[in-house]
């Protein structure tokens, strides 16, 4: 069959040319360098002026803040919104920055809850547009202290709309930990107690958890803040990972696959969200959560919305119905945290909830150290050294991993 | 007789007179789906390993680099990953091998002809079910409290927990029917008449399996063990559920396309098994089973 090979020879040759032809070498297409938040975003116009909605809207979220009562019926304010925008609302959710940051970069997305380590590099990527806060009506019950943060806006011009804050939190089996922990040092000096049964979250990010701890027991490291770790400091982090690995069950990204193994005992203590918290108790297991001692890691979420948005006017029905009170103190409760929304406090179904988190006690929000994306030009405000970026943080973390 | 007619005879006539025009129209739309789709995937694989990303946007910049092969092949994380998957595919197919030779020699030789279709159904039965309810099922077993763990108390044992164990246990339990299967075709090619002449010239039973059976079924278990060990080189799912902290090739992808947005070095790593697999077929080649398959 000389012909036939011949022939198969010629269409996987002109397969491979025409790649080739349509992939070839471009300097793409003008992305920023990194600076130190002194990076020029690419022009993407804001939203001038509100439209008729376009009877849709696609929801990228972190799981607890898109509820449409398909994981429990009392939980949802999704379908409120669809009846009174007429957006038919389709809800992702992902488990981590890295996760959202990918998924936006596929299109597809109106709104994204982005938290600090993911705003910043969405909007140097040109992902998404700049916001017209005029447009969204709550904007002005927002806590000021979230308004025009490093981490949701550039030069003045805001990226979104504040969400609501809060801190990771460490979870333990009431039953199976005793004493109660009051310290990270029981999931990273002291994990060998707890071998085999400890668990951490998979993301590079969690390096960050390994500094702070670092930064209150070991100051001859010199760590000011988690995100701005230079070369020594990040090996530093890294062996502390390294040394609690063994005594890890498994990592998690996915929070049911975390509520599961609190369950079954597989993991007895480790890093979590309150949300976490909440769904495993509901399920019957015995767990509780405290902010340790050494203060924690932390978020700050935005939502924001696709440049490349095809229904920009429901995304911004989205966003001023995320950050109303009604819907604010909903996703509050529900996940735990501080909501933006000031007026969310008095809507509430626990009235002391805004107390317990601190919403609007800027003092408190400040000791947390918000998720943001670590980048060359320290974050601490060091000019002598080159501080670690994101892409070696994320080898480092393959490298714990092994 | 109408215009149309004449020309669809003239065509007809044509075709008929040159086989080469009917074997290429006949031929170009698989090749050309074979062409597109499957060497122009694997060639895209190739061509994004060679670029690489803005490390603080994740934007992919097209310009040729060696970088991320480079990564690959010397960074001591990626070979012990690669080690390791192999080591676990290799570990799952003796174990199915191990498994499936005498469950497929009881069904070509053993059990009754009418017993025969029953059995492979059987065999084929778990394929039914969904790959995660199988993967969960073995999580739920593995975790704490759970059927090994039950099993296991009488004599003082506990389940090992989520990692190698629990994924070679998954992974060979998964792939079994794959493996069964050719020994089974291979077993029933073999005539019976061989193993009586054995009988008859004094071999015990063990030395007729070690003499006529298993040199004659070789080439099946290869067969099989080409769908068991390419299987577990890929699974990156299985891995995930009862794997514990540990990591293979698959789940660096996954990790790299899915989480950190990495494509480039996503599809250098992503080549690691595409050469295993060619040094594996290869080696298949040469033990005849690409004739059983």
């Amino acid at each position: 069959m000389e012909f036939t090979r011949s022939l198969f020879r010629g269409t996987a040759l002109s397969a491979v040319l025409l790649l080739a032809a349509a992939c070839g070498t471009s300097s793409g297409d003008g992305s920023p360098a990194p600076g130190a938040s002194g990076f020029t975003p690419p022009k993407i116009a804001q939203l001038a002026q509100l439209g008729a909605g376009e009877g849709a809207v696609a929801i990228l979220a972190w799981p607890g803040y898109a509820e449409n009562g398909t994981n429990d019926p009392a939980v949802n304010w999704v379908t409120p919104f669809e009846k009174q925008t007429g957006c038919k609302a389709t809800v992702k959710t992902f488990g981590t920055s890295d996760e959202a940051v990918t998924l936006m970069k596929t299109g597809g997305y109106d709104v994204v809850s982005a938290s600090g380590d993911a705003s910043l590099r969405l909007i140097a990527a040109g992902d998404v547009a700049p916001v017209n806060t005029a447009l969204i009506g709550n904007y002005a019950d927002v806590t000021g202290f979230l308004k025009d943060q490093a981490w949701n806006s550039v030069g003045g011009q805001m990226y979104g709309v504040p969400h609501g804050w809060g801190a990771n939190l460490l979870m333990y089996r009431t039953d199976k930990v005793d004493p109660a922990p009051t310290s990270w040092a029981s999931v990273f000096t002291d994990a060998g107690t707890y071998a085999g049964k400890v668990t951490a979250y998979d993301s590079p990010i969690y390096i960050a958890d390994a500094a702070l701890f670092l930064m209150n027991t070991k100051p001859e490291l010199g760590i000011k803040n988690p995100y701005a770790l230079d070369a020594k400091q990040l090996a530093a982090a890294v062996d502390l990972l390294k040394a609690q690995k063994p005594n890890i069950s498994e990592y998690w990204s996915d929070y049911l696959k975390e509520v599961q193994s609190f369950k079954s005992g597989n993991s007895v203590i480790g890093t979590t969200w309150q949300v976490i918290v909440n769904t495993a108790t509901a399920e019957k297991a015995p767990v509780k959560a405290v902010l340790p001692a050494e203060g924690s890691t932390g978020w700050s979420d935005t939502w924001m919305v696709a440049a490349k948005s095809a229904h920009p006017n429901c995304a911004y029905q989205w966003l001023n119905w995320i950050v109303g009170p009604t819907a604010n103190a909903q996703v509050a409760e529900y996940f735990g945290e501080a909501p933006a929304n000031q007026k969310a406090c008095a809507l509430t179904t626990d009235k002391s909830f805004c107390e317990t988190y601190h919403a609007g006690d800027a003092a408190y929000a400040a000791k947390i150290w918000y998720w943001s994306t670590p980048i060359p030009q320290c974050l601490d405000g060091r000019t002598d050294v080159t501080c670690t970026d994101y892409a070696a943080w994320t080898r480092a973390w393959t490298e714990i991993k092994g | 007789m109408t215009l149309q007619d004449n020309r669809r005879r003239r065509l007809s006539a044509r075709l008929t007179r040159s086989p080469r025009t009917r074997l290429a129209l006949l031929l170009s739309a698989p090749l050309l789906w074979l062409g597109l789709a499957y060497l122009g995937a694997l060639t895209a694989l190739l061509l994004t390993a060679l670029w690489s990303t803005n490390a603080f946007t994740g934007a992919i910049e097209r310009v040729w680099t060696l970088d991320n092969i480079r990564t690959v092949l010397t960074d001591s994380v990626y070979r012990t990953v690669t080690i390791r998957t192999i080591g676990v595919a290799a570990l799952v197919t003796v174990l199915d091998a191990a498994l499936a030779l005498p469950v497929a020699f009881f069904m070509a030789k053993v059990a009754r002809r009418r017993w025969q279709p029953l059995l492979v159904a059987g065999i084929l039965l778990p394929l039914w079910a969904s790959y995660l309810v199988k993967a969960y099922a073995w999580r739920s077993m593995f975790g704490g409290g759970g059927l090994i763990d039950w099993a296991g108390a009488p004599f003082g044992i506990g389940s090992p927990g989520y990692g190698l164990t629990a994924t070679v246990c998954t992974l060979a339990y998964l792939w079994f029917p794959y493996m069964v299967l050719p020994i089974f075709a291979g077993l029933e090619r073999l005539p019976d008449s061989l193993l009586e002449a054995a009988g008859d010239l004094g071999a015990r039973p063990g030395r007729t399996i070690r003499t006529v059976v298993l040199p004659l079924v070789f080439p099946a278990v290869v067969a099989g063990s080409i769908f068991t060990f390419s299987l577990s080189l890929g699974d990156y799912v299985a891995v995930e559920i009862v794997g514990g902290t540990k990591q293979f090739l698959g789940n660096l992808v996954y990790d790299n396309i899915g989480a950190a947005g990495n494509q480039p070095l996503a599809a250098a790593v992503g080549l690691v098994p595409v050469v295993v697999m060619i040094v594996y077929l290869f080696l298949a080649r040469r033990a005849g089973a690409l004739e059983n398959l």
